[in-house]
């Protein structure tokens, strides 16, 4: 599994693709909100949490639908389910790859855009805490939609719209642990619920996405 | 001899079919029926609320359009187990049927909700949690359908559609709490929502209970209907390969 | 190891009915070449003997944990070396060493060079090579020599020589003379047509009176 997740990575980074882009799309989105609403601190630093959230889930969205693809295509998923390892375990290794080259970069460069959006300054550790915390959740969720939609001609569309929904409660949570860190207030609770999403992901998900993946391959 | 009995054996398509033919009129005359009497009778035999006036008899729209929203996602999430536990054909097809019932409800509950919204609070939409909840299932149910519509082999796409659904419904109940945490100060208690029936008189009451009957009975003859036609859809397409075949 | 057995198995894909009561065994260091026009279900069936889906009917014994499946598709990343690629496979299979798996299709050369500037023959070689890794008994092996000169087609045939030679089963699609001892299987009389309906015509849909 430690297998399938090292040869995902080298080859994110080997390909580039995958790697710069979804960060380099942050950067953009994050760029044109001060188009959108205005340059003024004010309007932009109580909507900073939220802008950054769905900059990075819109982000983390990007290469999901190469998660499995690329594999289906070359023979490796064949291979990789006749292989000794169980598909649960194919599925969280892939989320997991997924999360080291989308989110872990996502959650480490939140701060410094954050600075674009002046976030005022105890916001930025939150932000990144609320990060870590929750993109792996939506690694594991796309990889989920990704296994659905992987035998499929145009699956990159119809991927964004299964999975979306399902992002509800991580953006949920996940926001309001860094609005409420960026103006000091308590953030125990939505930050154990969020916590908590992941955690759920972590151990139910792998599940559904090797039950999607069996149905997928035949 | 018992398994002939048994409730599964209407699981075969050609069983099916013969049992519910001469049973959907009858559905489907009941249904207009209730539907008729409890909109007459609430609409126009009940009195004014003392505070909202007239516009609070579009509950008889609106709570039995939202009930009906959720459980038609609860009828999809255990027809798509018994698919996927037991693979019965009819079983996944009733699913795939009740899909566009569902999110038909669930659009006029959205809709009845933000006329009734409009005069109460002054505008059409607000993002109460009740509300919210119901757009996000709007979503959860146009996933599910394309979903349906994006896979040509029909098991593969029962298949994955059932996964969804499962996930799904888990992940509904999830945003359900996760809205309600995100924007618990707007709402305005029962008044406004679907507790309404514990807050209204017994003169509203009954006749509510008239219109969901109502909806409850033309959504099953509305599911069995569209199941008839997936079943004949599948019969087609098994006997057009049939005949490429030979 | 008692040898690859099917009992009257059908196959379908795309929810096709191809293939139907196909029954064969196949003994411990023997051979079978399933031959049979395109299109006619021979890499659905071999996906069926794999695992990878499930039969509309019937038996295969023993289960997947004894195949390695060899396909067009041979699962190998373009940009990771030859050594990378087969290291990491060999890894997942468990086994130690690709020195052998190496030498065996003549690969030591190009150990260091990316997959995607191998040329065609070494590509396949190099999938070829991913067989021996996986230590398993049975293979089966989807158009093997597709574009492998008389060389490496001769050493191809005898890799699968050795493997039968350790008591393993092969089973090849392919319409290439590969000089090997082997039983020959002719999917056309197993084929579905309207005329047999298949396994119970394959659907119930189709079953029962019209309405």
């Amino acid at each position: 599994m430690i297998r399938i997740l090292s040869r995902d990575v080298a080859l994110a980074v080997r390909a580039g693709g995958g790697f710069g882009l979804s960060l380099a799309f942050f950067l953009i989105v994050v760029v044109l909100v001060p188009f959108g609403v205005g340059p003024e601190t004010a309007v932009l630093a109580p909507i900073a949490p939220g802008i950054l959230w769905l900059g990075a889930l819109l982000a983390c969205l990007l290469s999901l639908d190469r998660v499995f693809a690329l594999d289906r295509e070359d023979g490796a998923l064949d291979l990789l389910a006749t292989a000794p390892v169980p598909l649960e375990g194919v599925a969280l290794a892939k989320a997991g790859a997924h999360w080291l080259t989308t989110g872990l970069p996502l959650s480490l460069a939140a701060p410094f855009l954050a600075v674009l959006l002046g976030l005022p300054a105890p916001g930025h550790l939150w932000l990144a805490v609320s990060l870590l915390v929750g993109t792996p959740a939506l690694s594991l969720i796309g990889t989920f939609g990704a296994a659905l939609t992987v035998g499929l001609k145009r699956g990159g569309l119809l991927l964004s719209l299964l999975v979306l929904p399902l992002y509800v409660p991580t953006l949920i949570f996940g926001a309001d642990v860094a609005r409420r860190g960026a103006e000091g207030l308590a953030l125990g609770p939505p930050l154990a619920l969020l916590g908590a999403v992941t955690a759920g992901c972590v151990a139910l998900l792998p599940f559904a996405t090797a039950a999607a993946l069996r149905v997928s391959l035949r | 001899m018992q398994t002939e009995m048994s409730l599964w054996s209407y699981a075969n398509p050609t069983r099916f079919m013969a049992t519910t033919r001469p049973l959907l009129p009858w559905l489907s005359a009941l249904a207009a029926a209730c539907l008729v009497v409890g909109l007459i009778w609430g609409f126009f035999f009940t009195p004014d609320d003392y505070r909202q006036g007239s516009t609070v008899k579009i509950i008889y729209l609106h709570v039995p359009s939202a009930l009906m929203a959720i459980n038609a996602w609860f009828m999809m999430l255990v027809a798509s187990l018994i698919w996927l536990i037991r693979r019965h054909h009819v079983s996944a097809l009733a699913a795939k049927a009740a899909a566009p019932v569902g999110v038909t409800m669930t659009l006029v509950a959205l809709v009845t909700g933000a006329v009734w919204g409009s005069p109460m609070w002054g505008t059409w939409w607000a993002w109460d949690p009740r509300l919210t909840s119901f757009l996000i299932l709007f979503l959860f149910y146009l996933g599910y359908m394309a979903l349906w519509a994006a896979i040509e082999d029909p098991d593969t796409a029962a298949d994955l559609t059932s996964v969804l659904c499962v996930v799904g419904s888990v992940f509904a109940v999830l945003s359900r709490y996760a809205v309600n945490f995100w924007n618990q100060g707007l709402h305005q208690g029962a008044s406004l929502s679907l507790d309404a029936e514990e807050n209204v008189a017994d003169v509203f009451y009954f006749p509510l209970l008239v219109c969901i009957a109502g909806f409850v009975l033309l959504f099953v003859a509305l599911v069995l209907a569209r199941t008839r036609t997936e079943i004949r859809a599948r019969r087609l397409h098994a006997l057009q390969l049939r005949e490429r075949m030979a | 190891m008692s040898g690859l057995v099917a009992s009257d198995l059908a196959v379908a894909r795309g929810g096709v009915p191809l293939l139907a009561g196909v029954t064969f065994d196949v003994a411990p260091g023997r051979a079978l070449i399933l031959t049979g026009r395109n299109g006619i279900g021979k890499t659905t069936l071999l996906r069926t003997l794999a695992g990878l889906q499930p039969p509309l009917a019937g038996r295969v014994a023993p289960g997947g944990e004894h195949i390695a499946y060899g396909a067009h598709a041979d699962g190998m990343k373009a940009t990771l070396s030859v050594a990378e690629n087969l290291g990491f496979w060999a890894t997942l299979h468990g086994a130690g060493d690709i020195a052998p798996a190496l030498a065996a299709f003549d690969l030591d050369d190009l150990r260091d060079r990316a997959a995607q500037h191998l040329s065609a023959g070494q590509r396949r070689r190099l999938g070829l090579a991913r067989m021996l890794l996986t230590g398993r008994d049975i293979w089966l092996l989807d158009e093997p020599t597709v574009s492998l000169d008389r060389a490496s087609v001769a050493r191809f045939a005898d890799a699968v020589r050795a493997h039968l030679g350790r008591g393993g089963i092969a089973v090849l699609a392919t319409h290439v003379e590969l000089g090997i001892e082997a039983k020959g299987l002719d999917l056309e009389r197993y084929r579905v047509t309207g005329a047999t309906g298949g396994p119970g015509g394959g659907d119930i849909f189709a079953e029962g009176a019209v309405e």
